[in-house]
This record gives C-alpha cells, sequence and structure tokens, in this order.
C-alpha cells in the first residue's frame, strides 16, 4: 500500500517539478549568473567581472532615481489602495452592482490602461484638461505627463485606479465570512459603524490585508509597463518617471549590456524578498480563532 | 505600416555599430568564389550563365517589389537560370543557421526588427567585399562606376574597416516639414536663416496659428533641426568631433548657437502650448489639420500621415535654414542616412550573381520602381528624375539634390545610446525652458565626457 502511493506521488510530482525547474528555476539561476559577466546577448563570449556591475549599479544615476521613484511609489501606493478598497468594500456592503463596476479595471490588459489614461492627460484634447476647463478651473490645466513635479503622480493615480476593484472584491468577500452575529452582538452592544468596523470587520479580515500589502508593494515595485507605454521618454521627461524595471529594459535591450541588466535583475529580486518578509514581519497580528 | 523613426534608428543602429568591431575583424575570409563565367562588356561581373540565384529579402514598410523586379530582369539576362525569390519577416531566423552552416543565400536584405546583427556577420568575415561591385561599370551608363552613381554617404554607411561590406537602399532625409498651400494662403515663404525663421514665427502667430509643434512624447525629433543647424554652422569637423566624443564638442560655438536657437523657439512662445506632451501622432496630426505651420521630422512624414493628410494640403520638407551668416556648410546641406542593408554572403554558392544582382538592383530603372511604390527615395542618384513625384517626396529629392555633397549624418545616436538619452533628455527640457542653452550643453558634455570615460563601452571613430 504505503510502496504504491509513494510511487503515485513521484508520477504525479516529476513533470511539473522538472517543468518548475527548467522554466522557473533554471532562468533565476542564469540571472544570477549573468548578473557577474559583461555579456552583451549577440555573442557567445561571456567574461566573469566580479561584482562590478553591482559596484557600478550603486552608483548608476539613473538606477538610483528609479529606486526612489519606486520607494514612493511603495508608500503611496499600497496605503491608498487598502484605505479606499476597504472603504468602498464596506461602504458597499451587500449591493454586487458596484462590486461589478468596481472590478472593470481588473479586467482590462495594463497596455489598454495605460494608452487610454495617457488620452486622459493629453494636454490639448485631454479628458482631463477639458473637464477642467467645463469647470471653469482653467488655471489648473497642465501638460500632465510633461511636467517633472506631476508626471509620476499621474502615473500613481492610474496604478491606485486600476489596483482598486480587486481588493474591493477581495476585501469585500472576506467581509461576507465575518459572522452576522458578532456584528450584531456589537451593535447590540452599542458600537458605532465605525467601532464595528475598526475592532470587529478589520481584525477579522486582517490576513487579506496583509495578503494585499504584499500583493501591492510588489506592483508598486514593478510600474513598467505603464511607464513604458504612458511617459514622456519613456521614463521621463527628464527620468521623473524612470522605474527599475524599465531601467533594466533599457541596459538590456538598447545598451545591450545584458549582464549588468541581470545584476539589476537580482537586485530587485532581493528586494522584492525583503518587501515581503518585512511586511508579513510587520503587520503580524495576533489570530483570531472563530469557533 | 510605414517606416517609423524606431525603425529606421534600429535599422541603422546594427551598421553603425559595426564599425569599431569591424576593426577587430582580423580576417574577412574572402569567399571562394564558386564559378566566375567569361568577362565581357555585357557580363562585367562575370557572372556563370547556368548558376541559379536565391536572393532573401525582408519585406518590410517598403514592400519587395522592387527586388522582384530586379529579379525578374536578372532572369531576363540569364534565361537558362531559375531566380528563386524570397520575401520574408523575421530575416534572423531563417538565416542564422544557414550563415553557421556557411550554405547562405546569394543576396541577403538584411532589415526589420529580427535582422541579424551585422557586427557578428563582419566579424566572422561572412560578407563579401563589395568593392568589385562598386568598381564594376553602371548598368544605365557603362562610362559610369556604380560606385558614382549612389548618393554621397551611401557607401560610406556600410564601410566597415575600410571595406565596403553593405549597401543600403533607401534614403533618409531630416527636415522641417509645412504645407506649401497653407503658405501660399498667408503668403509666406519658407526661411533662408534662423533670424528669418524667427521673424516669420511671430507673423504666423499673428496670423492665429502657433508656428511649431514637436513629438514631444519623443524629444529626439526636436534633436534633429537642433543638431542639423549645429552641423551647417560648424561643418563637417564639428560632426565628426561629436561623434569622436572630443572634449567640449558640445560646448563648441556652433552647437551653443544651435540650442539657443531652438531654445528662442520656447522663448518667444512660437511653440504650440502642450507640445511637449503629444505623441508624434498627436503633434503631427495637429499640424496636418493646419493647426500649425511647421513641424520637425524624416522623410517618412509623407508615409505615415498618408490615412490622415486632407486634399490640397501639399506638405513639403525643407532643409533646416541657416544658423548663423557664416556657416560652414552651404545652404541646402541637409542630414540624410540610408537603410534596407543589402549585403552578399562571402560563402555564397552564385557570388558573382549576387552582385550582379546588385548592380541590377540600384540601376535607375529598379530604383524608380522602388520610389513609386515605397513613397521613398532610393539613394541611387537621380533615380526619381522626370518622375511625377507626390509633393512630400518630390520635396524630399529636391533637398537631396539641392544638398549635392553636403549631405551629413551623426553616428553618437547609434554608436552611444546612453549619450543619446542624453541628449534627448536635454532638449525636452530646453523645449520646455526648464534648463537654459547653457546647462543644456554643461549637460550633454558631462553626458558624453561619462560615455568616453567607460571602459564598457566599445568606441569608435570616424
Amino acid at each position: 500500500m504505503r510502496h504504491g502511493k509513494y510511487r503515485f506521488l513521484l508520477g504525479a510530482l516529476t513533470l511539473p517539478l522538472a517543468l518548475y525547474g527548467l522554466l522557473v528555476l533554471w532562468p533565476y539561476l542564469q540571472a544570477f549568473y549573468l548578473a557577474f559577466t559583461d555579456w552583451t546577448g549577440v555573442t557567445s563570449e561571456v567574461n566573469l567581472i566580479g561584482i562590478d556591475n553591482f559596484t557600478r549599479m550603486w552608483s548608476d544615476p539613473l538606477f538610483l532615481a528609479a529606486l526612489r521613484h519606486n520607494g514612493l511609489m511603495l508608500l503611496a501606493v499600497p496605503l491608498a489602495v487598502i484605505v479606499v478598497a476597504l472603504g468602498l468594500a464596506a461602504g458597499t456592503r451587500g449591493t454586487r452592482v458596484y462590486r461589478v463596476v468596481y472590478f472593470f479595471p481588473q479586467l482590462l490588459s495594463v497596455a489598454i490602461i495605460a494608452v487610454l489614461w495617457q488620452f486622459v492627460y493629453t494636454p490639448n484634447s485631454g479628458l482631463l484638461n477639458g473637464l477642467l476647463t467645463g469647470l471653469g478651473l482653467d488655471s489648473w490645466r497642465h501638460s500632465w505627463l510633461a511636467e517633472p513635479d506631476l508626471a509620476l503622480w499621474c502615473v500613481i493615480a492610474v496604478l491606485i485606479w486600476s489596483a482598486i476593484g480587486f481588493y474591493v472584491v477581495l476585501f469585500a468577500a472576506a467581509m461576507e465570512s465575518v459572522p452576522a452575529d458578532i456584528m450584531e452582538a456589537a451593535a447590540i452592544d452599542g458600537a458605532g459603524e465605525l467601532t464595528v468596523f475598526r475592532r470587529i470587520t478589520l481584525p477579522l479580515i486582517w490576513d487579506s490585508v496583509q495578503v494585499a500589502w504584499i500583493y501591492l508593494g510588489i506592483l508598486a515595485l514593478d510600474g513598467f509597463a505603464l511607464v513604458q507605454i504612458m511617459t514622456v521618454g519613456p521614463g521621463g521627461p527628464d527620468n521623473s518617471t524612470e522605474v527599475m524595471g524599465l531601467t533594466l529594459y533599457r541596459t538590456a535591450f538598447t545598451y545591450s549590456k545584458f549582464g549588468y541588466a541581470s545584476a539589476m535583475g537580482v537586485a530587485i529580486f532581493f528586494l522584492s524578498l525583503t518587501l515581503a518578509v518585512l511586511m508579513l514581519k510587520f503587520t503580524r497580528r495576533e489570530k483570531v480563532e472563530l469557533a | 505600416m510605414n517606416p517609423t523613426r524606431r525603425g529606421l534608428l534600429v535599422g541603422t543602429a546594427a551598421a553603425a555599430a559595426t564599425t569599431a568591431l569591424g576593426a577587430c575583424a582580423t580576417s574577412a575570409t574572402e569567399g571562394d568564389s564558386a564559378g566566375k563565367g567569361a568577362v565581357s562588356a555585357e557580363n562585367p561581373l562575370g557572372v556563370p550563365a547556368d548558376a541559379n540565384l536565391e536572393v532573401v529579402v525582408f519585406k518590410g514598410g517598403y514592400g519587395d517589389a522592387y527586388a522582384v523586379d530586379a529579379g525578374a530582369k536578372y532572369k531576363a539576362k540569364f534565361p537558362k537560370v531559375t531566380v528563386d525569390h524570397k520575401g520574408i519577416q523575421g530575416v534572423g531566423e531563417v538565416l542564422q543557421p544557414r550563415f553557421v552552416a556557411d550554405s547562405p543565400p546569394d543576396v541577403v536584405d538584411n532589415s526589420g526588427a529580427g535582422r541579424l546583427d551585422l557586427a557578428t556577420l563582419v566579424a566572422a568575415g561572412k560578407l563579401k567585399d563589395l568593392t568589385e561591385l562598386l568598381d564594376a561599370p553602371s548598368l544605365d551608363d557603362p562610362a559610369k562606376k556604380v560606385r558614382d552613381t549612389l548618393m554621397p554617404g551611401v557607401i560610406e554607411d556600410g564601410t566597415f574597416d575600410g571595406k565596403p561590406l553593405v549597401l543600403n537602399y533607401s534614403s533618409v532625409v531630416w527636415g522641417i516639414w509645412y504645407s506649401k498651400s497653407l503658405f501660399a494662403k498667408h503668403g509666406w515663404t519658407f526661411p533662408k536663416t534662423w533670424d528669418e525663421m524667427l521673424t516669420l514665427n511671430d507673423e504666423i502667430k499673428k496670423a492665429g496659428l502657433h508656428a511649431w509643434t514637436w513629438q514631444g512624447k519623443y524629444p529626439e525629433y526636436l534633436n534633429d533641426p537642433l543638431v542639423s543647424l549645429a552641423a551647417k554652422a560648424g561643418g563637417f569637423e564639428l560632426v565628426k568631433s561629436i561623434d569622436n566624443l572630443e572634449a567640449g564638442a558640445w560646448k563648441s560655438p556652433a552647437m551653443m548657437a544651435a540650442a539657443e536657437a531652438i531654445y528662442q523657439l520656447a522663448v518667444r512662445g512660437h511653440i504650440m502650448p502642450g507640445s511637449e506632451g503629444l505623441s508624434h501622432t498627436e503633434a503631427q496630426n495637429a499640424w496636418c489639420k493646419g493647426q500649425v505651420a511647421f513641424i520637425p521630422c524624416g522623410s517618412w512624414l509623407e508615409g505615415e500621415q498618408q490615412a490622415v493628410t486632407p486634399a490640397g494640403f501639399d506638405m513639403v520638407m525643407a532643409p533646416v535654414p541657416s544658423l548663423t551668416g557664416s556657416d560652414k556648410l552651404a545652404d541646402g546641406a541637409v542630414m540624410a542616412t540610408s537603410s534596407e542593408s543589402f549585403v552578399v554572403p562571402a560563402k555564397a554558392k552564385n557570388v558573382q550573381g549576387g552582385l550582379e544582382y546588385l548592380r541590377i538592383l540600384f540601376s535607375k530603372q529598379v530604383a524608380r520602381g522602388f520610389a513609386e511604390n515605397a513613397k521613398s527615395l532610393p539613394v541611387v542618384a537621380g533615380a526619381t528624375d522626370g518622375l511625377t513625384l507626390t509633393s512630400g517626396l518630390g520635396s524630399v529629392a529636391q533637398s537631396v539634390a539641392g544638398a549635392g555633397a553636403n549631405v551629413f549624418s551623426y553616428k553618437f545616436r547609434t554608436w552611444y545610446a546612453p549619450l543619446s538619452k542624453a541628449v534627448d533628455d536635454a532638449t525636452g527640457e530646453l523645449a520646455t525652458k526648464r534648463i537654459n542653452p547653457a546647462q543644456w550643453a554643461e549637460r550633454v558634455q558631462k553626458a558624453a565626457d561619462a560615455v568616453a570615460a567607460d571602459s564598457s563601452i566599445a568606441k569608435h571613430k570616424r
């Protein structure tokens, strides 16, 4: 009997593990190796150059600017998305229509979102400037994506807009699983809506919030597609919207420095990993057992 | 699909990137030219009359009708052979194994996104030296060598380590575009000098139009007039000093004056507000709608705007005006490069046939067909003479004819991508007045110095 079980497990796991190794682990290992080389991507000639790529990275103004911008996104995006999504999820309890509407952006591919918002932001015929003129706020009109002080915030706004829908649905589902009798008991004890939310609902859905925080953190470390499609340059004006993914992409495919680009990839990998661990550690709360 | 700016840049990037690498190539092994037939006046390259010919051509924005045409003419000349023509995309994918196995086709148009890296081909000695072809009598006029029928700069574009290995077919010219009918309506004429340009801009503003717009999302579009102005004022020496990363080249008086010239457009309010945030389509469409008088662009603009250009718009391109009264280059000097890279593999079975095919391809008759079908200018001098060209293409041909030998092009864009980016970023800031010309030169010079000092970037000289 036992023997048969192991044979079954072996049979079931071999193929997926082999594929995982070949298609996931192997490329990772290759990238780690390439990070220590000067590979140009077009020759078979590869020289090991030690940690040169990594030292270069910490004095590369473009990569450092990208790091700063991703850092700012890391502060802004998860917080904004979670706060708004929690509010919307709590505010629309029981009305499914809104949730479907909020989910719409999630259905669009990121490329379409970027193109749509580029049209919203475009200076002379864009929706946003048109709206401002319609409201008589002509002085508020801007070349949104072409002004260094505004461009990154415009991208962050789109990032938030496109992420909220999913988390509204996630949080709403989590809230639905909070037993009604606890809420009722709290209400009978005289707790207001806000107190119920803060003392009952939030602690009971904390697992979902924690997961959201990590996912959104990873999202904030990316932003490549939006920046690549929407912004001036891309990454501009004057590198004001540069993100690490874009620096990596340009280094590899425009500058033909695949070794250096791999080093950036490795750095981003460890940043994301560290972030996930830290988020889990600092958002840990005592588990509430519902029994 | 029309050839776009980025497509062209990628195309020329490979060509340019090779020069230094070519210097390392110790032996460009000449293929053991399999058969060479009897040489005669009719057959100066000694093509064997019974050897078949295989041609692989990139079929992209320009189509491949011109290459098919050349193949038919080859067949007419050598009736016993079969000409195998393949018009494909992804040239690299198809041909890489064949180059590795040393059984390549006889002619290749190595272009498009999936092309083979020319540097690798050159370094590995996979390409036939085209000197024999260039010194052969041309098809149109046996008294003239093939090399004398091409526009200036074309042979240089395809020369690696002193050896001509590549011949580009399509010419790309940069200038400033305007609508002839709009100008006729207002009685404006295209300015000869930059001072006249600024004066005319004020007049255009008074007429209720915007004088200039540009493709702000891609600041390189405004770099073209800037570096063109600099080249005109500073001459070929300036162009070379920029490309050779000479110290202080970006702060030279000619370059500074050119930056000031572009800066003046912004300072005097000659640029349509919001241009800095427009994509190339948005800016070009605003211009096509007649809201703006001038837009800087390469010679592909007419094709790119075909679908949205109103009838009677009559767009024309003019070379950038002179910067000063004492420019080193003549009035009509123009910035131009070439694309669509034709090569003959050294190990081809019918090398002489490949050369002969190119001799036919680079004849006036085939080139005329290219101009008519692809709406672009072939590199064969005078190929469009007597043709009824569209207004845009006609003006491009006229600019080239008017420039004579005063054709220049910069290599730094393709040699040093990081410098190219620094110039783009700086020019974007200059055009929005966020920096002034002195700061512009400071920044760009710093970037050029950084590239010069970076040992991980291969250096080139011209």
